[in-house]
């Protein structure tokens, strides 16, 4: 219980963050990859925080013998790089460039009741779940 | 129809600080990696484990944008593509982020803070995908 807790107040900070930054707009994500139009450098801040604060806590989280909550750490283990890994970020940022949503603004997105939104992911999760089904 | 937006960096700066505080949150805390795409795969995978949390977070997103709304009213949000553009879209991010095993926050964000090489590989990917998308569109055959 206390996990699930957790991961609801995790998740409403982070959904409030892709708020706060301006991430939640897909117009503020396209002009930040419009490096040769109207280019605004937003999002390279946003990613700058989080990673500032990612960095300097993942060097103490780390050290701990075990999450606070749970019996391990969870963490991918794979190191090596194939076509996977590079072709589905590459089919991603195609996506993602298209209309400028990528999956934690598009999820947050469902709480402000706008109908593009709810067509965009339907689409995505539509997909993923295709995705599951087929390759698992 | 290509909206104008104005820099804002302080903003930027403490939402992403605020994305830090929670992928860190929920590693110190459940042990887990705040991967949305990982997250929302999961619990659409057929059988899978471990949906109480993954719920749970998801439901923390959605959340947020109502907590906000409430409070501040509604945040600014522009969409200039259509139906079609967003269902394509939507499909390839979907795909795209299970075969890519994540998206901006597991890789950009997560991946990124552990100096992870797959990930920093993924995040030159994706940003110079999107990259060349914006302006194939915008700059080749929109305008």
């Amino acid at each position: 219980m206390r996990q699930i807790l957790s991961a609801f107040a995790a998740g409403l900070i982070f959904g409030l963050g892709l708020i706060v930054s301006g991430m939640i707009n897909p117009a503020k994500v396209l002009n930040f990859l419009d490096l040769f139009g109207q280019w605004d450098p937003s999002l390279a801040l946003v990613m700058g925080g989080a990673l500032a604060v990612g960095l300097v806590g993942h060097r103490f989280i780390l050290k701990m013998d075990r999450p606070v909550l749970a019996e391990a750490f969870h963490l991918p283990t794979r190191s090596d790089l194939d076509l996977r890994l590079v072709g589905g970020a590459v089919l991603f940022g195609v996506g993602w460039g298209l209309a400028g949503f990528c999956p934690g603004p598009a999820i947050t997105g469902a709480g402000l009741g706008l109908a593009p939104i709810y067509v965009f992911l339907a689409a995505m999760l539509g997909a993923m779940a295709l995705y599951r089904l087929v390759m698992r | 129809m290509d909206y104008a937006t104005s820099f804002t960096p302080v903003s930027a700066l403490i939402g992403g600080a605020l994305i830090g505080i929670s992928a860190l949150m929920l590693l110190a805390l459940n042990g887990r990696v705040a991967g949305i795409s990982g997250i929302a795969g999961q619990l659409l995978a057929p059988k899978s484990g471990g949906r109480g949390w993954r719920l749970a977070f998801v439901l923390g997103l959605v959340a947020a944008a109502l907590l906000y709304t409430l409070v501040a009213g509604a945040p600014q949000v522009q969409i200039a593509a259509d139906t079609t553009t967003l269902v394509i879209a939507g499909v390839l991010v979907g795909i795209g982020t299970q075969l890519g095993s994540g998206c901006t926050s597991g890789h950009g964000v997560c991946g990124l803070s552990r100096l992870s090489a797959r990930s920093l590989v993924a995040t030159i990917s994706f940003m110079a995908a999107g990259i060349v998308t914006v302006f194939l569109v915008r700059h080749v055959f929109g305008g």
